[in-house]
């Protein structure tokens, strides 16, 4: 407690005494508390150990991680990477694990978008928007996720088959076969494009900081748009264009008894995915009004007075002290919906969880499945919070 | 004097300033904008809330002759078939409980709500709390296993609906939240093996999501257990939900300790209280009541998550909800079970969400000016 901050009363150390061997030494009341302690932890864990090891002898499980280079023969609905039931227990997990990802990701993006708008509205000036917020706010966060997920795929599968769709535009498809959308052949020449626009991004923020430091140093302000319409739009529009600039669109429709072509969502990971994103939406909302909330009204007026534009008082003033209140609570809500998509395993989406479990089942190798998955989930959660952290620290208030 | 000293009436301000008219400018009618916005959500929620009366009142089918569901089925979904409800709702509520003895569980569950409004009440935040936990309880004990006072014996397995969910949340709490004290103070303590230990703990079970907890106590406890020794799926749920509920709650009591002024600290040392008369006498009882509002949402959260218990298969209300429309006549009404099973987690999740607002309102009266 007191190593961190310098009290001075602590510059004069404290005569040291030698430890004598008594009850009434504080020092040697905690060695003896912390050796009972760790003693008692160690000896439980050694009990269980010793147990866990003699029931697999005796149940003749083999311990270890070779079964993941056996074959898995476990049919896997949906994948990003190419896989076949004959391909071995690590590339399932593989699949698994970036079918996590993929609904996380997704999700985190979708739930912070769709949470601000809602945190934004509960603060309106107009009575429907706000009441109607804080109704969706207060409603969705009593109820279980699980409940969410399961009702969202209920309905799902309640919807009509392909040849009596949802059909609100073209080529957009709803149906008990999950949700369809209109897409584009992908060729090479995207991914070049969208590889060029990633790169124009860092270019862009780099050549940004760099111009506000020189206009910190010089007062004159430098234009930066010019070099972001570059790198951002005319470089991928090149790079697409050089390479043919190919556009084929993939629009779905129905052949037969199912679609053909589009892009898919499951009806699993569009339920998966809808819950998530509504349910976090409902917390993520209120993390956002209490952000704004927080800063205090003589602050944008200060800003106001200063003859800063709108624009200018929201991105320079009222954000950067939001974001200081927003940002830890809203690392705990990303690290929540990764947590949550686990719940995949209730409504049949296969990601790591699912997998792990089947592989479990499959194999008997209790112990290293749950171990995979607490390692996995170990792993996401210490480098969100890891990110998280270096990011709060860069936007955290410069005390003198 | 003049006519125009005369006071007369304040005059009352222009009806577009004050009263109804008003109210309607200003919060819905303030630009052309929100004015848009409003006639659009309004005619969004008119027209929503009348196609659900329809779907949920008008069309809807409240019975049907001996699981007959043809009459439902001939809706195709332009009605609410709320028979399911009417034919299941014992089953949702018990489980597979025994039919004549479910006034046992019924009386059970009465208890727990009773119990909850007392522990609620400050009048009751004293010692005899305890004793009242104690005795409802093994009231409850009683009541759901039987084989004393002329009840018949009923096996842990038969349990089911919504008294298991009060189980695992009730027991949860009152074993989790004596433990994320104990860790609470054991990551403040500077004691280091003491102080890694409860770091441990938090960060790992809070890095992992609790069904893995909870795979792990449906799978791979079995296997920590020596030989022939057995405890039951229900127990081993419990134990991993306690151990979930822990950590995080150790942090919203960590987060109590923090707040604490130093000098309280100081002047506990001061006295020469020991660490344990130190704790009990100054420093819990300040920093716990600066967390209640916290304590409760974590509760709510916690009393939502028992719902993950359906993935290891144990019997808690939304199981008991989902096996309900297994039954071929029954399959494909999932929404109006849903919709029920979810009203009565909503009834308690907002019972504690609003009490947990009116506790820090009154709990902060003190720091109103």
């Amino acid at each position: 407690m007191s190593q961190t901050s310098i009290d001075p009363r602590s510059l004069r150390a404290p005569p040291k005494r030698p430890i004598r061997l008594s009850w009434s030494d504080e020092r040697v009341r905690g060695i003896f508390w912390q050796v009972v302690v760790v003693g008692i932890v160690v000896s439980i864990v050694w009990w269980l150990w010793s147990n866990t090891v003699h029931n697999l002898e005796v149940r003749r499980i083999a311990t270890g991680f070779g079964f993941l280079g056996r074959e898995a023969g476990l049919p896997i609905a949906e994948s990003i990477i190419d896989y076949n039931p004959t391909n071995s227990y690590l590339r399932a997990l593989v699949v698994g694990l970036l079918n996590t990802l993929k609904v996380a990701v997704v999700g985190i993006i979708l739930a912070t978008v769709f949470g601000t708008l809602i945190g934004i509205a509960r603060l309106s000036k107009n009575w429907v928007l706000r009441t109607l917020s804080a109704t969706y706010v207060e409603v969705i966060r009593d109820l279980p996720l699980l409940l969410q997920l399961l009702f969202w795929y209920a309905i799902l599968q309640g919807l009509p088959g392909p040849r009596q769709a949802i059909h609100p535009a073209e080529g957009v498809f709803l149906s008990n076969r999950g949700l369809k959308l209109p897409w584009i052949e992908w060729e090479g020449a995207h991914s070049l494009a969208l590889l060029t626009f990633v790169l124009g991004l860092i270019a862009t923020f780099m050549y940004r900081r760099q111009a506000v430091a020189k206009q910190i140093a010089d007062g004159v302000p430098r234009r930066t748009w010019p070099m972001a319409l570059v790198s951002l739009v005319a470089l991928p529009l090149a790079a697409w264009a050089a390479l043919g600039a190919p556009f084929t669109p993939d629009i779905p429709a129905l052949r037969g008894f199912n679609f053909q072509g589009g892009l898919t969502l499951s009806p699993e990971y569009f339920a998966l995915l809808a819950g998530l994103v509504m349910y976090t939406a409902g917390f993520i909302a209120e993390i956002v009004r209490a952000g704004i909330q927080a800063v205090p009204n003589g602050q944008r007026e200060a800003a106001q007075a200063l003859g800063l534009r709108p624009g200018a008082v929201l991105r320079l003033v009222v954000l950067p002290q939001a974001l200081r209140v927003i940002v830890p609570p809203m690392t705990s809500q990303y690290l929540n919906i990764t947590k949550n998509s686990s719940l995949a395993v209730a409504i049949g989406y296969q990601d790591i969880v699912s997998i792990a479990n089947t592989t479990l089942n499959q194999t008997g190798q209790a112990i290293e499945g749950i171990a995979i998955i607490m390692l996995v989930y170990l792993t996401i959660s210490l480098s969100i919070s890891g990110f998280m952290n270096w990011y709060n620290a860069r936007i955290a208030l410069v005390e003198r | 004097m003049s006519d125009a000293a005369i006071p007369t009436a304040a005059r009352s301000a222009p009806i577009t300033m004050v009263g109804p008219i008003a109210w309607v400018r200003n919060n819905l009618f303030s630009g052309w904008f929100s004015g848009l916005v409003s006639m659009l959500l309004l005619f969004l929620i008119v027209k929503w809330a009348l196609g659900f009366i329809e779907w949920g009142v008008i069309n809807a089918v409240w019975s049907v002759p001996n699981n007959q569901t043809q009459a439902c089925r001939d809706l195709k979904g332009t009605g609410a078939c709320w028979a399911v409800i009417t034919e299941k709702h014992r089953f949702i509520l018990f489980g597979t409980y025994p039919y004549e003895e479910q006034w046992r569980a019924f009386i059970s569950i009465l208890i727990f709500i009773g119990l909850f409004i007392v522990s609620a009440m400050r009048r009751f935040w004293r010692k005899e709390l305890g004793l009242i936990w104690i005795g409802a309880l093994t009231a409850i004990g009683v009541l759901m296993w039987g084989g004393v006072l002329g009840l018949n014996y009923v096996p842990q397995e038969r349990w089911g609906g919504l008294v298991i969910t009060l189980i695992l949340a009730t027991f949860g709490l009152a074993f989790a939240f004596p433990l994320s004290i104990l860790v609470a103070l054991g990551r403040r303590s500077k004691l280091p093996a003491i102080k890694a230990l409860c770091v441990l703990y938090v960060e790992l079970i809070r890095g992992v999501p609790l069904i893995s907890l909870l795979f792990m106590a449906s799978v791979m406890f079995p296997l920590f257990l020596p030989e022939g020794m057995n405890i039951d799926k229900l127990l081993r749920a419990q134990i991993a939900i306690i151990l979930f509920a822990g950590a995080y709650l150790a942090e919203v009591v960590r987060g109590g300790l923090q707040t604490l002024p130093r000098g309280q600290y100081e002047a506990a040392d001061a006295l020469g209280l020991s660490y344990w008369a130190k704790t009990g006498l100054i420093i819990l009882p300040q920093a716990l009541r600066l967390v209640i509002p916290p304590l409760v949402n974590t509760f709510i959260g916690f009393f939502k998550d028992t719902s993950l218990v359906l993935i290891i298969g144990i019997f808690d209300l939304l199981t008991a909800g989902k096996t309900a429309i297994i039954e071929p006549a029954w399959q494909g009404f999932g929404i109006e079970v849903y919709l029920t099973v979810g009203f009565i987690y909503f009834c308690f999740c907002f019972a504690m969400s609003r009490y947990s607002q009116n506790l820090e309102a009154e709990l902060n009266q003190h720091r109103v000016r």
